[in-house]
């Protein structure tokens, strides 16, 4: 998550706050297939929301029932007080910006922009005013008369969001709103979409199916897996704290083991995982009873790699073998097999190793971890 | 080892020129040589002998080469009212059946473009099924449908809601009937391929911007369908300029038309030379506002 300014904007942790979006055990259903299965969710005013979750996952037909496109089987969807799901998609009070921009070719920039605003009836140099200062928002008051066939992709991206943003809707809806450009001005498009965001101040959903813009962008994320709400929360929590294997999987990577519980104590718990081959550490209490098969997962980034003569003192270490390795300019990654053979991902940054200290393929190296980086999760 | 080429592959562009200049020269022998024909026959003068004109290029006794243009040919079918009305008869119900394919053939079009994937080849089968009939039995069996004893007529005899047989047969009203029925799928054809490539989305983010459905038609829909427009209404109305048999057969021998001002001078007055130049005034009028259109249009395109 970006942090434009130094107050925590959490109203979720606000019990007094009330949501400005109210998503009520949305099921929508597909001949026989189950597209959202009973979601339910609150979204607050100025959040940057974002729907996570792979293909058919049901967050870009949670999206197309806010704005209108499709009608939900059961369930409620209301912003502020008005209940959405009767209201046809031009009497909604938000604004969808479309995974294909949804450009009108045949109109210039100014007229795209303007369209939305003549359909309330606006005074024309009122409408002048609006275009040429949301123009200006998104830096393209010197396209305005082009025809979006004569624009980059960068560009129409920008005014596909000029366009939803002109009419000021209590919501935006995004969806996929940076799929369409290449990586590096997708990096760039993402602090500038927040920045945009946090200037007008309206609240934006976003669906993506990119855990890193995600991350990047969100002030929470909620994570979808076929057509159920798995995790919601805010970046953090989601890397740091995954509930299941699919979120942990979902979201950046993980390795992950799995054995019963041999002990249990409020500040730390020790699970006997024979991949592993031996008991592995916990830093913290787990909720379940003895013997219960637990699943541990660890972040690549968390393990830590020596050669064998180095001194090593994570409490949880074992000796494997490197496998494979990626030299990324920034960092390195590591497969290693341990002796159970299972094959663990570690990265570490590049901190300007000599060649001796380098570790090469084939090596047997020293891994571990502190009890700290573990997280239980749900199968 | 030496590449085997067997029918090698042509480089990029190699072929092209042989693959296109089939149809062309296919244009250019039955239908340019033709025309040109046309053309020299117009500027002749009719004569009684075979064939029935004068020839364009004498060569006489002391070795001259003499060629004869007649340009009075033009001047007479201008001057004569009764060709100018013919033209103009011909452009009104070409023109009016353009109109008319293209207020019933848009819905239609319109329709299968947006009915369900799955079905839409059986639509656009039922559309160009009457082509499996001859067209002169289609039109003839709208006489059998419009006579005064015929289908309709006493359909509505027998229910009593009229008691004297409609005229509905050799008028104007028959004509266009026939006209619209036989230039319809021509019409309904250009339209679909223009409508069903439409994308959707625009029309959702039209909604979404807070258009109604009409509106989003009007702003969207219908500038977006324009090529089809055109390319449908000249389909039907170059044709329908020309038509022959259905003002023929359903029009009564009074219709006026330059189809049956062709056929009159052609066969009836043995007056080739006029009725060329009725075929060739015919094509130059059409022809030159069809180039400005095109004109228009590939200057729309590039801008």
């Amino acid at each position: 998550m970006l942090f434009a300014s130094n107050d925590r904007f959490q109203p979720w942790l606000d019990p007094t706050a009330t949501p400005q979006l109210r998503i009520e055990n949305v099921v929508k259903t597909f001949d026989d297939f189950t597209a959202v299965d009973d979601v339910s969710l609150d979204i607050y005013r100025g959040e940057f929301f974002s729907l996570l979750g792979g293909s058919g996952c049901g967050k870009t037909t949670l999206l197309r029932m806010m704005a209108g496109f499709a009608t939900p089987d059961k369930g409620r969807i209301f912003i502020e007080d008005t209940d959405l799901v009767p209201l046809p998609p031009y009497e909604r009070p938000l604004n969808m910006m479309f995974q294909s921009y949804a450009l009108f070719p045949h109109m210039s920039v100014e007229k795209n922009i303007a369209f939305g605003l003549k359909r309330d009836g606006m005074a024309k140099d009122e409408i002048a005013e609006r275009v040429a200062k949301v123009l200006d928002l998104v830096q393209l008051s010197s396209f305005a008369a082009r025809k979006p066939s004569q624009l980059s992709g960068g560009q129409r991206q920008r005014v596909a969001l000029a366009r939803s943003l002109v009419k000021r809707p209590k919501v935006l809806l995004l969806d996929e709103p940076l799929s369409a450009l290449d990586k590096k001005l997708r990096e760039a498009t993402q602090y500038e979409l927040v920045t945009i965001q946090q200037q007008v101040g309206i609240t934006f959903i976003m669906v993506t199916h990119d855990q890193e813009e995600a991350m990047t962008m969100s002030t929470r994320i909620a994570v979808m897996d076929k057509g159920k709400l798995v995790q919601l929360g805010t970046p953090a929590e989601i890397y740091e704290y995954p509930q299941n294997r699919f979120v942990a999987g979902f979201i950046g990577s993980v390795n992950m083991f799995e054995g019963p519980l041999r002990e249990n104590h409020a500040d730390y718990a020790v699970v006997d995982c024979p991949d592993w081959g031996g008991p592995i550490e916990v830093g913290r209490g787990i909720g379940y009873g003895l013997g219960h098969l637990t699943t541990l997962a660890i972040r690549p980034e968390k393990i830590q790699i020596a050669k064998l003569d180095q001194p090593f003192a994570p409490a949880n270490r074992a000796t494997a073998r490197v496998k494979d390795m990626a030299y990324l300019g920034n960092s390195y990654v590591y497969h290693v097999v341990l002796e159970s053979g299972q094959v663990l991902k570690v990265t570490t940054p590049n901190m300007g190793l000599t060649p001796e200290q380098q570790i090469s393929r084939d090596e047997d190296v020293q891994i571990g971890w502190d009890p700290a980086a573990c997280i239980v999760v749900e199968p | 080892m030496r590449p085997v080429r067997f029918l090698g592959v042509p480089k990029p562009g190699q072929g092209r020129g042989w693959v296109i200049s089939g149809p062309f020269l296919w244009f250019l022998i039955f239908f340019l040589v033709p025309f040109l024909v046309v053309v020299k026959i117009s500027l002749s003068t009719a004569e009684i002998a075979i064939p029935p004109y004068a020839p364009l290029f004498t060569l006489t006794d002391d070795g001259t080469l003499s060629v004869a243009l007649h340009l009075g040919n033009f001047q007479y079918i201008f001057s004569d009212p009764e060709y100018v009305l013919a033209y103009l008869s011909s452009l009104r119900y070409a023109a009016g059946t353009a109109l008319i394919t293209l207020l019933i053939g848009y819905p239609v079009a319109y329709g299968i473009a947006t009915s369900r994937p799955g079905i839409r080849p059986a639509l656009l089968m039922l559309v160009v099924m009457p082509f499996w009939t001859s067209f002169l039995i289609r039109v003839y069996a709208w006489i059998g449908i419009l006579k005064p004893n015929g289908l309709i007529n006493n359909f509505l005899m027998w229910l009593g809601v009229i008691h004297q047989p409609l005229e509905i047969l050799n008028n104007q009203f028959s004509i266009f009937v026939g006209m619209v029925y036989a230039y319809l799928p021509f019409m309904i054809l250009p339209l679909y391929a223009c409508l069903e490539k439409l994308d959707h989305s625009l029309l959702e983010a039209a909604g979404d911007l807070g258009a109604r459905p009409f509106r989003a038609f009007l702003s969207i829909t219908l500038p977006l369908s324009l090529p089809g427009i055109v390319a449908g209404s000249l389909l039907v109305f170059i044709p329908a300029v020309g038509e022959y048999i259905i003002p023929t057969l359903l029009g009564g021998p009074s219709t006026l038309t330059i189809g049956t001002v062709l056929w009159n001078e052609f066969f009836n007055n043995h007056d080739w030379p006029v009725a060329s130049t009725v075929a060739v005034a015919l094509i130059v009028l059409l022809v030159g506002p069809l180039m400005l259109l095109q004109h228009s249009q590939a200057k729309e395109e590039t801008r």
